[in-house]
């Protein structure tokens, strides 16, 4: 078990001939994943390394019976579009790992996938990963193993990090979801925090968080009242400024909102364990384990 | 992107919010035509800088007539305008908006902002006018009103009207709420048709012109959506860079995300999340990061080197510490570029690198064997500890 896409996860790539398009392609397909299609306006007929290529995403699910689109799709070709067409083909779950998208073009794809089936991972996110049977995104592969922590993040790196420090340690993973950091995304921590509760093979989840927004807090007062597993967690920006974005859109204090030390007072008073450091994630999970 | 408020202004303008007459001006001779122009009673001369608390720093005046707005402007450009938000260097005033000086019946706040909760666009509005909003929130929400606008239908003329009738309670004004209710509507259009990411208004004011009353924008804030500028060439003109840091200028040119910080540590890191998390491991280890830094995902060797080239031009910077996690960013990249930038600059600051991930010994290697001064640190902890030690003894 798992969440959200496993070894029998069918996948279609949207932007599959574009430069990353095509690079994480093959090392997702590599890594025992099941990429079934590409879809990429005009190169319908042809294909990516024996992957047949249709026009639109509708086509390529009616072919393949893809279940899951991963988006690459440039911002400036309209990636939020691409999102809308692959929830509009049918599709279970589209992870967008396209960056720099328009925030108003995201509060549309938004509302056009509200009532619909359709859950959005990202955009601005680094993908899926289920250890040992399918990666759906860019995260590097060594940096993970099987096992039973589910991580949640809105940093990329910082994931990798933390997998690798708990790899290291001889702690694998469930299942691995960045969620992205940009201010619209579709599936939040509380999303990813309910599917680790319910999932027998999730024994305590990793949260990695953020200055900005109040996401964290929260996935803190979700914690508190919902869940049953232990729950770990770290918040990056503890030294941020206010008003300047680091990096990700949604990295922003603003208007005293959002800063690292509500985020982390939040996370202790629902009685998470906060890693206090970059240094220390995997022991305090190995410590909230025992 | 921020922008001046004079070209705030004019952004609102063109789509329909109504204001008081006013135009920019960058002598005290161009401030005194400006008023000519508007030729009106009373001026007010308001010091253009990229931030806000301007009238508690002094930087907004009030002339009774032309060489009145003369002098004022004179004192006002040049000077370096300290407000509670500049910092205590203050900002340079390059720029001076000249307007017709209201007689104000009522202050209130008006801003469209993006709620993220629900990721659908805000309106915001309280009858608290002309004063810190944060502050307005935290001590007294209920003067606070709130309307959602769902995207699919944008805000509709029955909302606006809505939130006139419910900021604007005062029966006194009732005449004014098919103007205000025109102006909530326009200033709607501006954020969606230029891609904001904030139009604040405040104070939007009732103002007596003549024997009329009308409602205008006195004072405003838009704020541009960075990822959307691509489409709105107009607008990414007006960015100035004198308000900006001229090296992160420079970084974003090169798709480097730099932002400069008052430490001694430069730090190079890929990744925002492991940028800001290396930062504060810096400043648990009783150092202070000099800079955020994120090299980006896939960073060539020309970026790397360019990255390291921005750190050093910080003459405050007394070590660097550079923390990569390998992935599609190859550690051997990151080496290559280290030695590379070390041959364009003069490597002059003890440098610790911690290497993990895709590559990482050849990397290492790389490093090694070039003849830079390089501490190779294996752990995180090992790796922030160093630095600052290094920054120290500096």
């Amino acid at each position: 078990m798992s969440i959200l896409v496993n070894k029998n996860t069918k996948v279609i790539v949207q932007g599959i001939t574009g430069r990353s398009g095509r690079f994480h392609t093959e090392q997702c397909a590599a890594y025992g994943t099941q990429i079934v299609a590409g879809a990429v306006p005009g190169r319908g007929g042809t294909d990516v390394n024996g992957i047949p290529v249709f026009d639109t995403v509708a086509e390529g699910v009616a072919a393949t019976g893809a279940n899951t689109s991963l988006i690459f799709v440039p911002a400036r070709f309209n990636a939020a579009d691409s999102v809308m067409e692959a929830a509009e083909a049918g599709v279970e779950l589209v992870i967008c790992i396209s960056e720099h998208i328009p925030v108003l073009d995201m509060v549309k794809a938004k509302a056009f996938l509200k009532g619909k089936p359709t859950r959005l991972i990202g955009p601005n996110c680094p993908g899926v990963i289920t250890p040992g049977e399918c990666k759906i995104g860019v995260m590097p592969e060594f940096a993970y193993t099987p096992g039973n922590v589910g991580i949640v993040s809105r940093s990329g790196t910082l994931t990798y990090e933390a997998a690798y420090q708990l790899k290291q340690l001889g702690i694998g993973q469930s299942t691995c979801v960045g969620i992205g950091g940009d201010p619209v995304i579709g599936t939040t921590f509380v999303d990813v925090l309910e599917l680790f509760e319910t999932d027998d093979d999730t024994h305590a989840v990793v949260l990695i968080g953020e200055i900005g927004g109040t996401a964290e807090e929260r996935a803190a007062a979700f914690v508190k009242d919902k869940m049953t597993k232990p729950v770990v967690g770290f918040i990056a920006g503890q030294t941020a400024p206010p008003g300047k974005r680091m990096g990700h859109a949604g990295a922003i204090i603003s208007g005293g909102q959002g800063t690292a030390a509500d985020k982390i007072k939040a996370l202790k008073d629902a009685g998470i364990a906060v890693a206090d450091s970059l240094a220390t994630i995997g022991e305090t999970v190995a410590a909230a384990l025992t | 992107m921020n922008i001046h408020e004079y070209q705030a202004k004019q952004i609102l303008e063109s789509h329909g919010v109504n204001t008081l007459p006013g135009e920019v001006a960058e002598t005290p001779e161009e401030a005194e035509a400006v008023a000519k122009e508007l030729n009106c009673n009373r001026y007010v001369v308001k010091a253009q800088i990229h931030a806000g608390g301007r009238g508690k720093g002094g930087g907004i005046k009030l002339a009774n007539s032309l060489p009145e707005v003369k002098q004022q402007a004179e004192t006002l450009l040049g000077m370096q305008l300290v407000t509670p938000q500049t910092g205590p260097e203050g900002k340079r005033v390059r720029k001076v908006l000249i307007a017709e000086a209201a007689e104000i019946e009522k202050e209130y706040y008006l801003a469209v902002l993006l709620d993220r909760e629900t990721s659908q666009l805000t309106l915001i509005g309280s009858e608290e006018g002309g004063v810190n909003i944060e502050e307005v929130a935290a001590q007294t929400p209920e003067k606070i009103i709130r309307a959602q606008i769902d995207p699919a239908f944008g805000l509709t003329d029955f909302q606006a009207r809505q939130f006139a009738y419910q900021l604007i309670t005062d029966t006194t004004y009732r005449s004014i709420i098919p103007n205000a209710t025109a102006l909530i509507l326009s200033l709607y259009n501006a954020f969606t048709g230029c891609d904001c990411s904030l139009v604040e208004i405040n104070p939007l004011a009732i103002v007596k012109r003549g024997d009329e009353l009308d409602i205008v924008a006195l004072d405003s804030k838009v704020n541009l959506d960075d990822n959307s500028l691509w489409r709105h060439p107009d607008i990414a003109e007006m960015r100035d860079p004198y308000e900006e840091d001229p090296s992160e200028l420079e970084a974003s040119e090169s798709g480097l995300s730099y932002i400069r910080l008052d430490g001694d540590i430069g730090c190079m890191v890929n990744g925002a999340g492991l940028a800001m998390a290396t930062m504060d491991i810096i400043k648990q280890n009783g150092g202070e990061p000099a800079n955020f830094l994120d090299v980006g995902g896939g960073a060539s060797v020309e970026a790397v080197a360019h990255a390291f080239r921005l750190i050093l031009a910080d003459e405050n910077v007394k070590a660097v510490l550079v923390n990569i996690f390998g992935g599609i960013m190859k550690c051997d990249t990151i080496a290559n570029g280290i030695v590379e930038a070390a041959k364009q600059v003069d490597l002059n600051v003890p440098l610790v690198v911690r290497l993990e991930g895709t590559n990482v010994e050849l990397g290492k290697r790389i490093i090694a064997e070039s003849d830079l001064d390089v501490q190779l640190a294996e752990g995180l902890s090992e790796a922030a500890q160093l630095a600052v030690t290094a920054a120290n003894l500096a």
